[in-house]
C-alpha cells in the first residue's frame, strides 16, 4: 500500500511523518503522473486559495475528481476539507465537490481564535486532542454523509461519505495516530 | 476525563519558556502558534503596502501577506526611521483578503507588538527591516497569544529567537536589494550548523550551546528531531522564480518575497511564477516555463557595493 500526500503547499511533511511512523509507504504528489502509483490520497492543511490555484495549474483537480469517482480513498484535513467539499459558503475558491457538505472557511475567526479541544472520535473511549487553526466549519451535511466526531458545540468535525473522509482539524499536528490508522484501514478495505 | 497528553515536538519546546513569567502560554498555545507556520509550508509570503496589492498577492496564490508601509527597497532609498504601519492600513488589508495577514514591528518594541495583536494580525514579524527600538533586547514573545516570526543569520541567532518565543524563523537575506547572495549564505550557514549539532555526542552539546550563544535545551531538541524545531523560511533578496527554487533546494520550508514582486515590471505574472516555482522547486521543466516572459525584475543593488553599516541583517543579532 502506498499513500500519496498532496505536496503542492501546506503541512504535507507532518502527514508524511505520521504515515512513516505507521510504517506505510508514502509519496509526495505534485503532478498528474504521481497519482498513478498511489492507493489513497491526503489533501493536507494549508491555504485553500493557494492549493486550489496549484491544483488547477497542475491539472490535478480534474484527475483527483476522476479518481474519487472511481473509488480512490481521499482524506482532506482543514484546507483539504475545504477543497473536497461540495459547496463553500464564500464561493471562492472553487472546491472539488467530492463530499456532500457545505463548509464555511475561517469560520472561527483569525489566528488568535485558533483553539484545541478534546473530542470523541468514532465513539472511542479515549478522547482525541483536536487542533483547530483558522479552521473551517461544516455547516450542512448531505444525507449520505456520516458524522464520525463532533465538537462541544455539536458541529460535525470529522465526516465520511463512502471513500471520502474529511476533518476540519489537524490530526497530523498531534502524536495521536488513530485517525491516520483509520484512513489506512479505509484504504486497505477499499483496495 | 484526562486526555492522552503525548508530547509532540513543539510541545517539548514550551518547557523552555520563562518559568517566572506567569503570563507564559501553555504548550497548547505554543502548538497553535507553530501550527500556523506549518500550514504555510511550501508557500510564498508577499510584502504588500495596501489592500489592492494584498488582493493581487492572494489572487496569485500567496499563502499570507506581510502588511507594511514601505517595501524594504523604499525604506532603503528613503532612509529615516522605519516604524510599524498605520493600523488603518493593516485593518484595510485584513478586511480585503481571506489569507493570513502578517505585520512588522520594530525589534524590542513590545507596544507596537501589542497593537498588532489587538488588530487581529495573524503573525507578527519582529523585524530588522524596521529601525530597531531596542539595541539590546528583543520582545519576550511568550507574553503574546499572537505568534511571531524573527530573522536569523546563523543557528545561534535562530535559537535565541526561539528561546524568546518565536514560533517561526526566517533566515535573513539583505532585504530590498534583489540580491539573493546573503539569503543563500545565511541559509547554508544554518543548515551546516544544524548538521553539526545533529552529529554531535551528548557530551559536546553544552559547549556547543556556549559557542553558539544558544539555549542548551534547544540543542538537545535539534539532535532529537534532526532539524530546527520550528518552520524556517528564506527572506531577503529573492527576486525571481529561480531564486525561490534555489532557496527551497537548499532546504528552507518556504519563502518571503518583499520588494521583488511589487517593484518589478509585471507584479501579477511574477507573483504567480514565484508561487509555482516554490512548489515545483525541483522540477526544471516547470521552472523554465514559469520563468519565461514575466517582465523586468526589480533593478536591485549589488550587496558588495553596500557598506556594512547599511546592511539591515546586522541589526538585532
Amino acid at each position: 500500500m502506498k499513500i500519496g500526500v498532496l505536496a503542492l503547499q501546506g503541512d504535507f511533511y507532518e502527514h508524511l511523518s505520521c504515515f512513516k511512523k505507521l510504517n506505510v509507504d508514502t509519496f509526495e504528489v505534485r503532478s498528474k503522473s504521481d497519482i498513478e502509483s498511489i492507493n489513497g490520497l491526503v489533501i493536507p492543511g494549508g491555504e485553500s486559495t493557494t492549493i486550489s490555484k496549484l491544483l488547477k495549474s497542475t491539472k490535478l483537480d480534474a484527475l483527483i475528481t476522476d479518481k474519487s469517482s472511481k473509488g480512490m480513498p481521499i482524506w482532506g484535513t482543514c484546507a483539504g476539507l475545504i477543497m473536497i467539499s461540495k459547496n463553500i459558503t464564500e464561493g471562492d475558491p472553487k472546491p472539488l465537490g467530492l463530499l456532500d457538505i457545505t463548509t464555511s472557511r475561517n469560520y472561527y475567526g483569525r489566528q488568535i481564535d485558533s483553539f484545541i479541544e478534546n473530542i470523541q472520535f468514532n465513539s472511542d473511549e479515549k478522547f482525541f486532542e483536536a487542533v483547530f487553526i483558522r479552521a473551517p466549519a461544516i455547516i450542512k451535511l448531505g444525507r449520505n454523509v456520516k458524522t464520525i466526531a463532533r465538537s462541544s458545540d455539536n458541529t460535525p468535525v470529522a465526516v465520511r461519505q463512502n471513500n471520502i473522509l474529511g476533518t476540519s482539524f489537524h490530526p497530523e499536528l498531534t502524536s495521536d495516530l488513530r485517525i491516520h490508522k483509520y484512513f489506512i484501514e479505509m484504504v486497505d478495505i477499499i483496495n | 476525563m484526562a486526555t492522552s497528553k503525548q508530547k509532540t515536538d513543539l510541545e517539548n519546546l514550551a518547557n523552555i519558556k520563562d518559568i517566572n513569567n506567569s503570563k507564559a502560554p501553555d504548550a497548547g498555545s505554543w502548538r497553535l502558534k507553530g501550527g500556523l507556520a506549518q500550514m504555510l509550508r511550501g508557500g510564498v509570503i508577499m510584502d504588500v503596502v495596501n489592500a489592492e496589492e494584498a488582493k493581487i498577492a492572494e489572487g496569485s496564490g500567496a499563502v499570507a501577506v506581510m502588511a507594511l508601509e514601505r517595501v524594504p527597497a523604499d525604506i532603503r532609498k528613503d532612509g529615516g526611521v522605519a516604524r510599524m504601519s498605520d493600523p488603518k492600513m493593516i485593518k484595510d488589508i485584513i478586511k480585503s483578503v481571506s489569507i493570513p495577514v502578517m505585520a512588522k514591528c520594530r525589534i524590542g518594541h513590545l507596544a507596537e507588538a501589542q497593537i498588532l495583536q489587538e488588530l487581529g494580525v495573524d503573525y507578527a514579524d519582529e523585524s530588522e527591516v524596521l529601525t530597531p527600538a531596542d539595541n539590546n533586547f528583543h520582545i519576550n514573545k511568550w507574553d503574546f497569544e499572537m505568534p511571531f516570526v524573527c530573522g536569523a543569520t546563523d543557528l545561534g541567532e535562530a535559537l535565541r529567537r526561539i528561546g524568546e518565543g518565536s514560533a517561526m524563523i526566517r533566515t535573513k537575506g539583505e532585504a530590498g536589494t534583489g540580491d539573493v547572495v546573503q539569503a543563500v549564505y545565511h541559509a547554508r550557514t544554518v543548515f551546516s550548523q544544524l548538521k553539526k549539532v545533529v552529529s554531535m555526542s551528548n557530551e559536546e552539546l553544552m559547549t556547543e550551546a556556549k559557542n553558539l550563544g544558544a539555549p542548551y535545551e534547544l540543542l538537545i531538541e535539534i539532535k532529537r528531531l534532526g532539524r530546527l524545531p520550528v518552520v524556517n523560511f528564506a527572506a531577503g533578496g529573492i527576486a525571481t522564480p529561480a531564486d525561490a527554487a534555489l532557496m527551497m533546494q537548499i532546504g528552507v520550508d518556504g519563502v518571503f518575497v518583499g520588494s521583488g514582486i511589487f517593484k518589478s515590471g509585471d507584479s501579477k505574472k511574477r507573483a504567480k511564477a514565484i508561487v509555482e516555482a516554490t512548489t515545483h522547486y525541483d522540477n526544471p521543466d516547470i521552472l523554465a516555463k514559469v520563468s519565461e516572459d514575466i517582465g523586468e525584475p526589480m533593478v536591485g543593488i549589488n550587496i558588495s557595493s553596500l557598506p556594512s553599516q547599511e546592511r539591515l541583517e546586522n541589526r538585532g543579532v
